[in-house]
């Protein structure tokens, strides 16, 4: 029979390593890699028999260059917050956790855990952000972030493979335009949208908490209405969870996706 | 691993996987609060290394060299943080459950802060307050007074208990070590409605550790109700300690009693069951319908069931007048039908008992009560035990509202006692609180009013469904309180009452601040609302027209119905005055969002009725060397503490009859032992029956010492019978502005005028009305426990079950009506239960207004009502 309660610890947990080198990244059975654990340690977690604490590999939360911000998995949330773009801090104040767990909940375990209203998703998916991937061979791979998240808690991310950092290209940030609507003022995410123009003219829209996974909307030029509510329209998988209905979910997206254009054009 | 604790050493090692909320417990820091084991309410938050975190999501195995601060290491009662001192001096609690958290989290602010307050409270969850006095705590602003010997009644007191409270030191249920503890983990039922055809338990048996599997072959079988009340009879005996038949998913099948929770958890999987499914019914409207499945089918008529035939534990019919033609002659006639939702207490703390037996091998209870006299009276009556051979008794309370008028844990604990002979513990989780602990009952309503063209109601037509889940705990009474205050209040020549309390599969609902009122209000003043629409009336001014006033019976249906209810004092008249003129219908919300106005009312009796009674001592501990200020004095009282806050009335009634101050009082209550009997603490009734029954006491102390002298010892006993009653009535107004293309609410004004006799501690009252405008705006709003359609919640953490947070709540004007009761103590009514009841129906009725389109469904919610907005206007 599977335990499902909660109850005050983690209860089947027999084991917890903290990582240090490359080396020590390797997934046991019943094991689950850990960035900050406010998710994790928040729910029943069944048939979870070991813990590997990526905490201790020490990486560098932030590296910024001309052209690229790299942020480590391990970042917390309040470090990210902290980046002067507006946008980094309507992502970290769209998550329903309070600031007090953003001081320890990490970049990395949010986009990993995949759940909708995950608002580190929506940052980097609506940036083009790239996922860098430790292989369990020692080696790594490289995806969007847009693609990286498929479903509801669902990643691609293989049996044993863990994610390093993420990679924003600074381009992205040219010119961001941001929406969120919840059932109720600061909860948890109902539907999320952010756009940005590139320097390039491309636009894109991406939704997120209101879809199943990251939605991006592509357009080379600067598009018309009809162009966006067309491209809204394709999206089918609106989310359905207590946080808002369906229906909901998809006309605030549609009103967002508008309004963004209007502000971004 | 070593750590330091309010910079004392500790070194200690933690068990894989456990947080630092259950080992500093286990450490005896009792000062650190579990709310919900998920990062969700903040109770537990302490500093780590200087840094706000809660507690419960950080991992021991990181803890090496870090400092651990706890509220108890910011402050001492003698020596109080500065935001320890500004919650006393602001009152910024009532259960004060919450406020260790609260008090941590705050104290990383500076002044800065102040106006990030929304984002920055985001993870502390209150539930009693309403968060203007912890707003003002944060601030700095003060309410409380001090009050010279004599003159306490009336005076914003602070609770006896403040200091203790902020600095984390007031001890709750499980706040306390017991050695030798062992704990309880409950396997619950899989299935909505199975008979269990064996239990295999050996396994689990055989483990180390486990000291007992207790199962239906253990089970008593005395069936008894969760529910309590002063009479058992008032409730069904449909429910055992464990059945063989489960009726709702979760349901104990078996408890496993350990030395630890780990191990009790862990060995429920080695217990396999076998069931036979049986056929389930979820829709009351189904459950009600011949044919369906009978929940208990098995019961006689010795189990007070109404129809258990028709899965129908209570109901009442009723006809004064012609309603029918009444409608048809009218000039205007209103019918609708409204659905309130399941909306579950989210007391912070949960339900949790402890037992033992004591050197005489008495069984002792320390619960998580409102009535640990009728707890220990129904574990006799279960037990087959003497009354002198249990004690119950209930340390500070962290919030009740209904949902503490319920046995649900003490029965267990006291099988597994009886079992072991260790000491015992149940403590719920929250997620068990979700799906265990009885919820409001949802209700479907259907009303109709009816007026002639001068607004004169001519027809009042209910007809009330409810699912009382599983079991009938509070199935009678919620029903039959539902459609009373909320009829009688109006009068009418033809009036019409059907209502039935209906068993389906789903979890039991309970007791709910209100007890049916609020969900029969919500559709009669909904009505009320349409119907002045439709005869172009002011809505204060039909309620005017058609109220009760002084002299006028109270009539349901039976227009001859005597009761020992009387109008002892009336308001009602000034309330709707008050919170008319206090109305600012100039104020706007963003630009294109429409605006609007509505108002509800409600009357509550002040008393519950068929019976509560109180007993209470009041004695002289010290002389004081014969000076009255200088003497101490004890009171004995048997109602409990859960942030209601009578016990600070209490103090104040016996210190101003005494001719002395607050702090010359001590207390004793809530103990079956150590004073004398209280029905409890629900209906509102801890001032005016307890307080009122020490008040007595308190005069006649002041006589005997008036003629005898300040001895020592000298002691006054009174009692209190809870009738005759008194009604206090209540009018909520809003003013909203809604954005129809999001379903988005924002709350312009609110205001609530409040008739409850002599106000006897202003900055407590307003706190009652603040938070129960809070709870009510919750309803309304927000809160919602989602059942998947097969009797399985959905919402099972606080993360998915939105309680009111500091962003979500307006400031609330609190009006008070000038009246005295001649029936309460100095003139007093009560007033905790019901100022929740005419929110939510005043709110809808202002949304209404802006939107121009009602909704017929609770919550408010913004995707129903962009809903509403978009199917209207198409």
């Amino acid at each position: 029979m599977l335990l499902t309660r909660r109850v005050m610890d983690l209860i089947e947990v027999r084991d917890v390593r903290v990582a240090h080198t490359r080396a020590d990244v390797v997934l046991r059975p019943g094991e689950r890699a850990m960035g900050g654990g406010t998710w994790l340690y928040s729910e029943p977690q069944p048939g979870l028999t070991g813990i590997l604490d990526l905490m201790g590999m020490g990486w560098e939360p932030l590296t910024r260059t001309a052209d690229t911000i790299t942020v480590a998995a391990t970042c917390t949330i309040e470090t990210l917050r902290a980046l002067p773009e507006p946008l980094f801090e309507q992502c970290a104040d769209s998550l329903l956790a309070s600031w007090k767990i953003q001081r320890t909940a990490t970049v990395g375990g949010n986009i990993a855990l995949a759940l909708p209203a995950g608002s580190m998703t929506s940052l980097a998916s609506s940036l083009d952000a790239i996922a860098v991937i430790w292989t369990p061979d020692g080696g790594e791979r490289r995806m969007p972030v847009a693609e990286f998240v498929t479903g509801v808690v669902t990643t691609m991310l293989a049996p044993g493979e863990v994610l390093r950092a993420i990679e924003i290209p600074a381009a992205s940030l040219h010119r961001t335009a941001f929406r969120r609507i919840s059932r109720s003022p600061m909860g948890r995410t109902g539907t999320l949208v952010i756009g940005r123009v590139d320097a390039t003219g491309e636009t894109v829209i991406t939704v997120t908490g209101g879809t199943t996974r990251p939605r991006q909307l592509r357009f080379d030029a600067p598009p018309s209405a009809g162009d966006v509510a067309s491209a809204v329209e394709s999206i089918d998988d609106w989310y359905d969870d207590p946080h808002g209905a369906p229906d909901w979910r998809r006309a605030m997206s549609m009103l967002f996706a508008e309004q963004i254009r209007q502000e971004l054009s | 691993m070593k750590f330091t604790v309010n910079d004392e050493p500790v070194e200690v090692d933690g068990k894989p996987g456990q947080v630092l909320r259950s080992l500093l417990r286990d450490l005896d820091h009792f000062e650190v609060k579990k709310g919900c084991d998920a990062g969700d309410c903040g109770a537990c938050t302490v500093l780590l290394d200087g840094g706000a975190v809660h507690s419960c999501l950080v991992p021991v195995h990181r803890l090496d060299g870090v400092s651990v601060t706890t509220v108890s290491g910011l402050g001492t009662v003698d020596a109080p943080h500065p935001m320890q001192a500004s919650f006393v001096e602001a009152g910024g609690f009532q259960c004060g459950f919450c406020t260790a958290g609260l008090v941590v989290t705050a104290s990383t602010f500076t002044e800065d802060d102040h106006d990030d307050l929304p984002r920055l409270l985001k993870g502390n969850l209150c539930r009693c307050t309403g968060y203007r006095s912890i707003h003002d705590a944060i601030t700095g602003i003060s309410n409380v007074v001090t009050a010279t010997a004599g003159h306490a009644a009336g005076a914003s007191i602070a609770p006896p208990a403040a200091m203790r409270v902020v600095t984390g030191v007031e001890p709750y249920t499980l706040d306390v070590k017991t050695t030798g503890l062992v704990h309880v983990a409950v396997l619950g039922s899989p299935h909505p409605h199975a008979r269990i055809l064996s239990i295999d338990s050996s396994a689990a048996e055989a483990l180390e550790g486990v000291h007992a599997v207790l199962t239906h072959h253990d089970s008593p079988d005395v069936l008894f109700s969760t529910g309590r009340h002063e009479d058992r009879n008032d409730d069904p005996d449909d429910t055992l300690v464990f059945d063989r038949v489960v009726r709702f998913r979760g349901q104990r099948v078996a408890a496993v009693v350990a030395d630890t929770v780990r191990l009790a958890e862990l060995a429920l999987g080695s217990i396999t069951v076998e069931y036979e499914l049986l056929p389930a019914v979820f829709d009351p409207q189904q459950a009600r319908t011949p044919g369906a499945p009978l929940i208990h089918g098995d019961k006689g008529a010795e189990s007070r069931i109404a129809a258990a035939e028709r899965n129908t534990v209570a109901e009442f019919h009723g006809e004064l007048g012609d309603v029918d033609a009444a409608v048809t002659s009218a000039a205007a006639s209103v019918s609708g039908t409204w659905t309130t939702q399941r909306v579950n207490h989210v007391a912070l703390e949960t339900h949790a008992a402890r037992g033992w037996l004591d050197g005489d091998g008495r069984l002792v209870l320390r619960t998580s009560s409102q009535v640990p006299f009728l707890v220990r009276d129904e574990l006799c009556h279960i037990f087959g035990l003497q009354p002198e051979r249990v004690r119950v008794f209930t340390a500070r309370v962290g919030g009740g509202f209904g949902g503490k008028q319920e046995l649900l844990t003490e029965d267990l604990v006291t099988l597994a006692v009886m079992k072991t002979g260790r000491a015992v513990q149940y403590e719920f989780t929250r997620e068990d609180e979700f799906t265990l602990a009885p919820t409001r009952h949802p209700m479907q309503v259907s009303v109709t009013v009816a007026a002639s063209a001068d607004g004169t109601l001519t027809a009042l037509a209910v007809d009330q469904l409810m699912d009382t889940g599983a079991y009938g705990n509070h199935g009678v009474g919620v029903m039959f309180h539902s459609i009373h205050e909320s009829i009688e209040v109006y009068r009418c020549a033809n009036k019409r009452v059907d209502a039935q309390s209906v068993y389906t599969n789903n979890l039991p609902s309970g007791a709910f601040r209100g007890y049916g009122l609020g969900q029969v209000i919500y559709a009669i003043e909904s009505a009320m609302d349409e119907l002045a629409r439709k005869l172009d009336i002011d809505p204060f001014e039909l309620r005017r027209r058609n109220v009760i006033v002084p002299g006028d019976n109270f009539v349901v249906t039976d227009a001859e119905a005597q009761s020992d209810l009387s109008m002892a004092s009336y308001g009602l008249d000034q309330c709707l005055d008050l919170a008319e003129t206090a109305l600012d219908h100039s104020l706007i919300g963003p630009a294109g969002w429409p605006v609007g106005t509505g108002m509800a009312l409600a009357m509550i009796a002040t008393i519950a009725p068929r019976g509560h009674f109180a007993t209470a001592t009041v004695s002289v501990l010290d002389d004081g060397a014969g000076v009255i200020t200088r003497a101490l004095f004890e009171i004995a009282v048997g109602t409990a503490e859960f942030g209601n806050g009578t016990t600070t009335v209490h103090t104040q009634l016996v210190a101003t009859a005494l001719g002395t101050t607050v702090d010359r009082i001590r207390i004793r209550q809530s103990d079956t032992d150590a004073t004398s009997y209280d029905t409890g603490a629900f209906g509102s009734a801890g001032v005016v029956v307890a307080g009122k029954a020490l008040l007595a006491a308190a005069e006649q102390l002041r006589d005997m010492i008036a003629a005898q002298g300040l001895t020592v010892g000298l002691n006054a006993t009174a009692e209190h019978d809870g009738t005759p009653r008194s009604v206090s009535f209540n009018v909520h107004a809003f003013r909203v502005a809604v954005n129809t293309a999001t379903g988005e609410v924002q709350i312009l004004q609110s205001i609530q005028s409040a008739d409850a006799g002599v106000v006897l501690n202003p900055e407590q009252l307003r706190g009652q009305i603040e938070g129960g405008t809070a709870q009510a705006i919750g309803t309304a709003l927000f809160e919602e426990v989602l059942l998947d359609g097969e009797g399985r919640v959905t919402t099972t953490a606080l993360r998915n079950y939105h309680i009111p947070r500091f962003v979500d709540l307006p400031v609330t004007e609190v009006l008070f009506a000038d009246t005295h009761d001649p029936l309460g103590p100095l003139g007093a009514k009560s007033m905790s239960e019901a100022p929740y009841n005419p929110v939510a129906p005043a709110l809808a009725n202002a949304i209404r207004d802006a939107m121009g389109v009602r909704s017929f469904e609770l919550p408010m919610s913004r995707d129903r009502l962009w809903r509403l907005a978009s199917t209207h206007q198409s």
